[in-house]
């Protein structure tokens, strides 16, 4: 039992189902992060917690309380909206206490909270303003303060940094992330960038096609992708995939690769999961995150098994903290990431270092991970 | 009104320019000329019009046709002047506007933001209802408004008038609530605001725009009708536009034409005022008549 | 979308099942009067058609009877081809006016926003009004031709307003009057929603102002030119206010149009079998201009 139980929840518009038994229990305290492309699922199934769309089948529970059919307001929820939704004929005071006075809260309880809250966000100057005096980043910390005002059991927050410009959208990453850990409070959070994903969560549902794919930490996301969706969505550049095949060479299994010039890499795998025997001779989807791609003197010195590999330079993407290189592997392109002064040129034959602690192997068939 | 200007794009020689200027004036002459026709033969004795012309400016100016449109002049078979009908168009005009527009916007919020199965084809039905030839309904309505004993009073028209104004005013409301965010609606839903409350703190007030095309379309339509007010309406009772044509139109006694031309700007000034004051709204009326968002 | 597509009765309590219910209740009037008022009376009417109502209703069903003396009565054959008149030649005279207009306007006038109000204050105007002022200003008697022989020319002669065959266009003159200025504003608002940098390629392109108005602009004009067609042949065929304030359906019944036919077959000469189905023709001639339109127009919305 956790804090908020999604059991077995599916949705239909008519004869078409677009959640497919979507099973997430959330802990008091956790950031989920729901992550994917759009049309995946990820908002209607917010909109389905907070009781703005009805549950074609399965439960929802807050607090051990099955919220189905109970109207918005009474499941102590607060959500901060896309757009911020603030109330365009109040002020931004009225915006915040409007829930609380809708809840019956007598006036001089409202302004206290709202003055709490106001100093939380630092935005007690302006409390008389209208939402259309304000920016982007005031608007996003209104919506914010109208949620916490109501002190519920559980935020939703619908893709509340997509409005912003790029280095706002950071900045208030970044305050979000704080706000959670100072107040503790349980957070459902929907988006469709990962990288927000990766950074304020406790906890990933990386969602496709109304299915979970895969519910992890941030990390278990990252380094284990249950499949081939999950390692190209979350990561940016996206992991390499390539086509390769298992052989075993002096007692150990080999990824072979094709490099540039057509002949074969073998690229040795320690440590194999048992699973991968099964594989041998047979061809498999080698997936490699471009950090695990290196320079030599780049190469991470906590490794325990980067294998040489050399290969032709095709285009170098000086990135500033980075330089990025694509090659061609296997007949696909492949991003290595290297240090920002790693001497490499287009066309120059060049001897990278590869991470094989970090490759993962999928069956071409079914897009699993191999485990 | 204006998006994007045509500027620099369409470049023109100085003589087309002054051919453009001609007959733009050419145009505001002719809309102008019949209204300052009747302006000034409004202020003539009956003979200089007679016997001197329509074009010419009064020579003895005289707001006696003034006086006598508005209170001596025979209507029908009462010499009581338009007094009484114009009254009688306010105390239809007002309520049936009011009712309409009430009825219209919760229509337009249910549309827009309470959507359930079927609502489209609802709405089809009810733009439907604003193209009707009003012939169609004249027969049966007089029945009914003879059973409820309300045949030839004006609350029988502001009833007819509310009734088929219903589906203009729900067409306004529900385009201008369509652009209205949906997000605003689902904040306030989980902030606990119920259906009315939602309608009344987050809708309305940022409805003015709204409020005033449907009031200003409203008012005109049902202040210039005159199907409805000659089919049920009787002595009495009668608007304006009915009135005036019963002054016109008479065809016993002398023809004051000043008298007429009077009492025809009189009927007129409501709706033009309406329309200079607030002409902006009254032309988003007209196109949002016409071309359905 | 709509903000919530309800919850599941059972489980709810009772203000959420309210809630739940509210927006029906609230547009429930709305759709019994619809029901009743619009569609209830039209099918009423359509079965008065098939009666022999006379002064009032009655129920005897006589079938098409009505309808086939309908288009035997030679006044009705006077509407219809009164209406044919009047409606072509107040749509074409209008677009042309009102196209022409906006595309003057269009051109960095100076003075625009007084022109413009100019153009279309007579759209505010009932028709009676202008009925009153046209049906004077062409009055033989003291009208324009009294004008004109005033100021000398003495075999100025403009009687149309008295002449059965001729009557009838001083009503399109009247009625373009009254309606051209707001087809003008439908051409410049569609005028003004084209991409000017569209015109601006094209004359890159090198186009002259001829070719720039006929190739690009008023093929981009075609929505405004629907609209303005089925408006005006709307407002045509409802046309009743104009023809009684100016001419009375005279001389003689030379102006009538159909919906003159109907109001008088039904509440003077008391044939309301007659006048039903006269009624239910105009109602099926508009609709057959409306329906597609309106689907049209609600379709693409979706």
């Amino acid at each position: 039992m956790g804090f908020l139980d999604i059991d077995n929840v599916t949705k239909s518009y008519g004869a078409v189902e677009v959640l497919h038994r979507v099973d997430i229990s959330v802990e008091e305290g956790e950031f989920l992060v729901l992550v994917g492309p759009s049309g995946c699922g990820k908002s209607t199934l917010l909109n389905m917690i907070a009781g703005l769309e009805g549950i074609t089948s399965g439960e929802i529970k807050i607090k051990d309380r099955v919220v189905n059919g109970v109207h918005p307001s009474k499941r102590n929820i607060a959500m901060v909206f896309q757009s911020y939704a603030l109330y365009p004929n109040m002020t931004v005071g009225q915006n915040i206490t409007f829930g609380l006075e809708m809840h019956g809260v007598p006036k001089p309880e409202r302004d206290k909270a709202m003055k709490e809250v106001a100093a939380l966000l630092q935005i007690e100057n302006l409390l008389d303003r209208k939402p259309g005096q304000l920016s982007g980043g005031q608007r996003q910390r209104v919506a914010m303060g109208r949620a916490l005002v109501r002190n519920p059991d559980v935020f939703l927050f619908d893709e509340p940094l997509s409005n912003l410009d790029a280095k706002l959208r950071v900045d208030m990453r970044t305050e979000i992330k704080k706000l959670h850990q100072k107040l503790g409070t349980t957070i459902v959070y929907v988006t469709h960038d990962q990288i927000e994903a990766m950074t304020l969560s406790t906890r990933i549902a990386v969602m496709y096609d109304g299915n979970v794919q895969q519910l992890g930490t941030p990390k278990e996301i990252y380094d284990s992708p249950a499949n081939l969706f999950v390692a190209t969505f979350m990561g940016s550049p996206a992991m390499n995939v390539l086509p390769t095949r298992l052989v075993e060479r002096n007692g150990a299994l080999h990824a072979i690769l094709t490099g540039s010039d057509g002949s074969e890499r073998a690229l040795r795998i320690e440590n194999a999961p048992a699973a991968y025997a099964a594989y041998r001779d047979r061809p498999v989807t080698l997936g490699i995150r471009p950090e695990a791609i290196t320079d030599p003197e780049g190469a991470d010195r906590n490794a325990r098994n980067i294998q040489p590999l050399a290969n032709v330079v095709g285009v170098t993407e000086p990135a500033g903290s980075d330089t990025f290189v694509t090659m061609t592997l296997s007949g696909k392109d492949c991003i290595a990431r290297m240090r920002a002064d790693a001497d490499v040129h287009p066309g120059q034959s060049f001897d990278f270092a590869v991470n094989m602690d970090k490759a993962v192997l999928f069956d071409p068939e079914t897009e699993e991970r191999i485990i | 009104m204006a998006v994007a200007s045509t500027e620099n794009a369409v470049r023109s020689s100085s003589v087309a320019r002054a051919f453009v200027y001609l007959f733009l004036l050419l145009f505001a002459l002719f809309y102008l000329l019949p209204f300052g026709i009747m302006l000034i033969n409004s202020l003539k004795p009956l003979e200089e019009i007679t016997g001197g012309g329509m074009v010419a400016l009064p020579q003895n100016w005289t707001i006696e046709p003034w006086l006598s449109a508005w209170s001596t002049a025979q209507i029908g078979v009462q010499p009581t002047g338009l007094r009484p009908y114009f009254i009688n168009s306010i105390m239809m005009a007002v309520p049936a506007v009011i009712l309409s527009t009430v009825v219209g916007a919760l229509n337009g919020y249910v549309l827009t933001k309470w959507r359930f199965r079927g609502d489209t084809l609802i709405f089809g039905l009810l733009l439907f209802s604003c193209f009707i030839p009003f012939q169609i309904v004249l027969i049966p309505m007089a029945r009914v408004l003879g059973i409820l004993q309300i045949a030839g009073t004006t609350p029988g028209l502001i009833l007819v008038h509310f009734v088929y104004g219903i589906g203009f005013t729900t067409l306004y409301f529900r385009n201008y609530y369509a652009a209205f965010p949906t997000e605003l609606v689902r904040a306030a839903q989980i902030d606990g605001a119920g259906f009315f409350q939602i309608f009344w703190r987050i809708m309305l007030p940022s409805s003015g725009p709204i409020i005033a095309v449907s009031f200003i379309w409203q008012f005109t339509n049902i202040w210039n009708d005159f199907l409805f007010g000659a089919s049920f309406a009787s002595g009495g009772s009668a608007p304006m536009t009915v009135a005036l044509n019963n002054l016109v139109n008479s065809s016993t006694g002398v023809r004051e034409y000043n008298v007429h031309f009077a009492g025809a700007i009189m009927a007129a000034a409501p709706t033009l005022l309406v329309y200079i004051v607030a002409g902006r709204y009254f032309v988003r009326g007209l196109m949002a008549g016409s071309v359905k968002g | 979308m709509a903000a919530t597509d309800g919850f599941s009765a059972s489980g709810s309590d009772f203000r959420t099942r309210l809630q739940n219910w509210l927006p029906k209740i609230v547009l429930a009037p709305s759709f019994a009067i619809m029901v009743i008022f619009v569609y209830g009376f039209i099918a009423f009417t359509i079965y008065l058609s098939f009666t022999d109502s006379r002064m009032l209703p009655s129920y005897e069903w006589v079938g098409w009877q009505n309808y086939d003396r309908l288009f035997r009565i030679r006044q009705w054959d006077t509407s219809v081809v009164n209406l044919a008149i009047f409606a072509s030649l107040y749509i074409v005279i209008s677009t042309i006016i009102g196209l022409m207009l906006a595309i003057f306007l269009d051109q960095k006038i100076r003075g625009e926003g007084v022109l413009r109000p100019i153009f279309l204050y007579p759209m505010a105007l009932s028709f009676i009004v202008t009925g009153t002022a046209w049906k004077w200003m062409l009055d033989p008697a003291i009208g324009l031709e009294a004008t004109m022989r005033l100021w000398g020319w003495e075999s100025f002669s403009f009687g149309w307003i008295k002449d059965g065959d001729m009557a009838i266009y001083t009503i399109v003159i009247a009625a373009v009057w009254q309606s051209s200025g707001f087809v003008m504003a439908m051409f410049l608002a569609g005028l003004r929603g084209i991409d000017n940098e569209i015109l601006k390629a094209a004359q890159m392109d090198g186009a002259s102002n001829w070719n720039l108005y006929r190739r690009i602009i008023l093929p981009q004009l075609r929505p405004a030119f629907l609209s303005a067609f089925v408006i005006l042949s709307h407002l045509a065929i409802k046309s009743y206010d104009l023809v009684v304030a100016m001419t009375d359906g005279g001389p003689g019944t030379s102006t009538w149009m159909p919906a003159v036919f109907m109001y008088e077959y039904t509440f003077t000469r008391n044939q309301m079998g007659i006048g039903a189905s006269s009624a239910v023709i105009m109602l099926m001639t508009i609709a057959a201009i409306m329906v597609p339109y309106l689907y049209a127009e609600l379709r693409e919305k979706k």
